[in-house]
Parts: C-alpha cells; sequence; structure tokens
C-alpha cells in the first residue's frame, strides 16, 4: 500500500517535473498566463502521460531495447494527435489558445523520461499510477505560475475579477520576461523549502540518536 | 527586403528563447561555459534549417496534397528524429574531427522542442520554401545569440555572491528575465 501512495505522491513535490527535476520548461512559461490555459495544459499533459507509461508498459517485453526511443515517440505523437483532435472538436477556443505547444508536447522531456526511466520496467498499474502522478504534480506547477501571473498581470482569476478597482495591473507579469522572473523566484523558493526540511529531518535524527545512546547508557 | 524584415524578426522581435519559450532546456544545460555554448548555437542553426527544409518537402509534396495535414505531428517528430540520427551516423563515418565537436550535441538535438518546433510554426504560417529556410536560418541565429549572451554572463555570475537557495537555476532564470526584459525593447520595431 506504501509503495503504491509513494508512486503515486512522489510526483507531486519530492520529484515535481518543473520545480525539481526543471523538466519540460516551455509550456509552463507560454500558457501559464491565465489559469484557464494552465489548467488545460496540465490536463493536456497528465492525459498523455498517463495514457503513455500504459502502451510502454504493456509492450515493454516485446520492444528490442535497440529501437526503444523511436517507439517511444511514435506511442507519444499519436497520443499528442488524439489529444489535438478531441480539443480542436470540442473545445476550439482552448484549442486556439494552446496553439504550437500543444503539437510540442510531443517532444516534452518529462514524457520520454518516464517512458525510459520508470514505464519500461514497471508493470501496467505502477506506471499508470506514476504518470498520473507526474501528470498531477505538473499541473499544481502550472496553476501555481498562472495563478500568481493572472493575479498580479491583470487582476483576475479565471476570468473573474478579484482585486480592488483601484489595483493598477502589472503588465510584466502577463510579458515573457515576469515570466521569468516569477519561475527563477519560485525555484528559489522551493530550494528554500527543502533546506528547511532537510535541517529538520536531519536534527530529528540526531535528537533520536542522542536517546537511544541515553537509553543505552542507561541500562 | 521583404526576407530580410523576415530574418531580423526571427532574430531579435520574435527570438525563440526569449519570446517563445522554444528550446529552454538547452538554453539552461548548455549555457554554463562559452565554447559549449558556441557550438551547440552552430549545430542548432545548421540542423534547424536541414529539418525546416525537409519538413518543408514533405509537407508541401505529401501531406498536403493527400489531405494528411492532421498527422503533421507524428510525421515531423519521426522525420527529424530519424534525419538527425542520419546525419550522426554519416558524419560519424566521413569526418571523425567534425564528430568530436560536434557529436555529442546531435542526440540533445534530435528531440528537441526548437528543432520541431520550427517546422511546425513554418507549416501553420504557410510560408513558400524560402520564407522557410529565411525564417528556420534567422530563428537558429536568435537562438545562438541568446545562448551565447547567456553563456558570457554566466561566466561572470561565477565570482558573484548569489544568495544560497538561488544557485544554479533560480539565478539563470531570473538572468533570463532581465535578458528577455532587454529584448522587449525591439518589439514593435517591425510593423505586422
Amino acid at each position: 500500500m506504501q509503495k503504491i501512495w509513494y508512486t503515486f505522491y512522489k510526483g507531486l513535490f519530492e520529484m515535481n517535473p518543473i520545480f525539481k527535476l526543471a523538466l519540460s520548461l516551455c509550456p509552463a512559461l507560454a500558457v501559464t498566463s491565465t489559469v484557464v490555459n494552465a489548467f488545460a495544459m496540465g490536463i493536456a499533459v497528465t492525459f498523455v502521460l498517463t495514457m503513455n507509461n500504459i502502451v510502454v508498459s504493456i509492450f515493454r517485453n516485446y520492444v528490442n531495447p535497440k529501437v526503444r526511443v523511436p517507439v517511444y515517440i511514435t506511442s507519444i505523437a499519436t497520443i499528442v494527435t488524439v489529444t489535438q483532435l478531441v480539443l480542436e472538436a470540442y473545445f476550439p477556443a482552448i484549442f486556439q489558445a494552446l496553439g504550437i505547444y500543444l503539437a510540442l508536447v510531443v517532444v516534452f522531456a518529462i514524457i520520454l523520461a518516464r517512458a525510459e526511466v520508470f514505464a519500461s520496467k514497471n508493470n501496467v498499474f505502477y506506471s499508470a499510477l506514476d504518470g498520473f502522478g507526474m501528470g498531477i504534480g505538473f499541473m499544481i506547477a502550472m496553476l501555481l505560475i498562472g495563478s500568481i501571473r493572472e493575479l498580479f498581470g491583470s487582476g483576475t482569476l479565471a476570468g473573474i475579477s478579484v482585486m480592488p478597482d483601484m489595483y493598477n495591473p502589472a503588465l510584466i507579469m502577463i510579458l515573457p520576461p515576469g515570466a521569468f522572473l516569477l519561475i527563477g523566484i519560485l525555484i528559489g523558493m522551493f530550494n528554500l523549502i527543502g533546506q528547511y526540511q532537510d535541517k529538520a529531518k536531519e536534527e530529528k535524527m540526531q535528537n533520536e540518536r542522542m536517546q537511544k545512546l541515553a537509553l543505552q547508557r542507561g541500562e | 527586403m521583404e526576407y530580410f524584415t523576415l530574418f531580423m524578426s526571427a532574430v531579435i522581435v520574435n527570438n525563440f528563447v526569449l519570446t517563445r519559450f522554444l528550446g529552454l532546456c538547452i538554453f539552461f544545460g548548455v549555457s554554463k561555459n562559452l565554447d559549449a555554448s558556441l557550438g551547440m548555437g552552430v549545430a542548432v542553426t545548421s540542423i534547424m534549417t536541414l529539418s525546416s527544409a525537409l519538413a518543408w518537402a514533405v509537407h508541401h509534396y505529401v501531406l498536403h496534397p493527400q489531405g494528411l495535414e492532421f498527422l503533421t505531428t507524428a510525421v515531423f517528430v519521426v522525420l527529424i528524429a530519424c534525419f538527425v540520427q542520419l546525419l550522426e551516423m554519416i558524419i560519424r563515418k566521413y569526418s571523425p574531427t567534425l564528430y568530436n565537436m560536434w557529436g555529442i550535441y546531435l542526440l540533445l538535438i534530435a528531440t528537441n522542442c526548437i528543432v520541431f518546433g520550427v517546422p511546425v510554426i513554418n507549416a501553420e504560417s504557410g510560408f513558400n520554401f524560402t520564407q522557410s529556410i529565411v525564417n528556420s536560418f534567422g530563428s537558429g541565429v536568435g537562438f545562438a545569440l541568446a545562448l551565447v549572451l547567456m553563456a558570457s554572463l554566466r561566466e561572470k555570475l561565477r565570482y558573484a555572491d548569489v544568495p544560497k537557495p538561488l544557485e544554479g537555476l533560480g539565478i539563470a532564470f531570473i538572468l533570463a528575465g532581465m535578458l528577455a526584459l532587454s529584448f522587449f525593447g525591439f518589439s514593435g520595431m517591425i510593423p505586422t
């Protein structure tokens, strides 16, 4: 049970694709100027990651290791084409907004990396879970960046005005430079939190060791 | 003149890295040292120009007449990956010196958003052959320019006192933000 939970959970924070692994950064900057776009991109990537992990895992024993990368690429390209067609048919506005970045999901490093590192070695259930967890972690990061950018850049959240009227939107947050600055600061914050956690863990371990030592001496 | 405008717009105004966010993995991975980024810039520019010529031919003579445009994504990505692999084999066989200089970059390029993105943009904008070539070459030069600028900045940064949590990727992003801000001054230079 713990292993199942961990397979899913590690993608959320511990190995967050954007902040920790620093993979697939292009969409994190390009389509996060509004929350809705960020959410749509997150859904699309989660779907592709999960489906691709399942496909790769099913065929993991039949694919010759020498040709594995072309096989993975073909599988990813097929799934992405399906996603594109579905979005174009049912959500044309979102399809327009995501534009070229939806086609670029094909070459996201995170999808190929999960297929290579995880799905080619594990069974279907764990692979699907791993892809889903990673996708959700990606979506959380996208939503975080998207909401900050939209809030400060145009004073709205998912299209609803939330800032007081006197607030003057900082246009730079919507523009490309703001995206770079914001992600830089967010990575710094993630690292800072990670440092505190490490320190706390170390202190806790040290305390336990001291207690054990004291117990031994007492006996 | 039209081609010159297209070229300048691809190099500076619509710079691939700083305004379209393509090729960021390479941009942050390679820009740690100046020599590597120069080599990478040249490699990306040449591969991109060649592969977009190939992709244009496939799109114009095969996909478009047959009405198979919905397959563009899948066909392009396989085409480019195969082309780069083939180029790597040819270079290794006939010019080992060139391979030593370049070889390591070629594998990194094979499936990368910048090399894949340009042919897709060309196909979507409906460019003709010359326009596609000019646009891809300009985009490559723009990428190389941004990469070399970034590498020079990061080399200077080595002796700076950076706050501990921002070390590495964090400060690199903030630096790229500053760079993007200065490139932003060029927008509006070319009427659209």
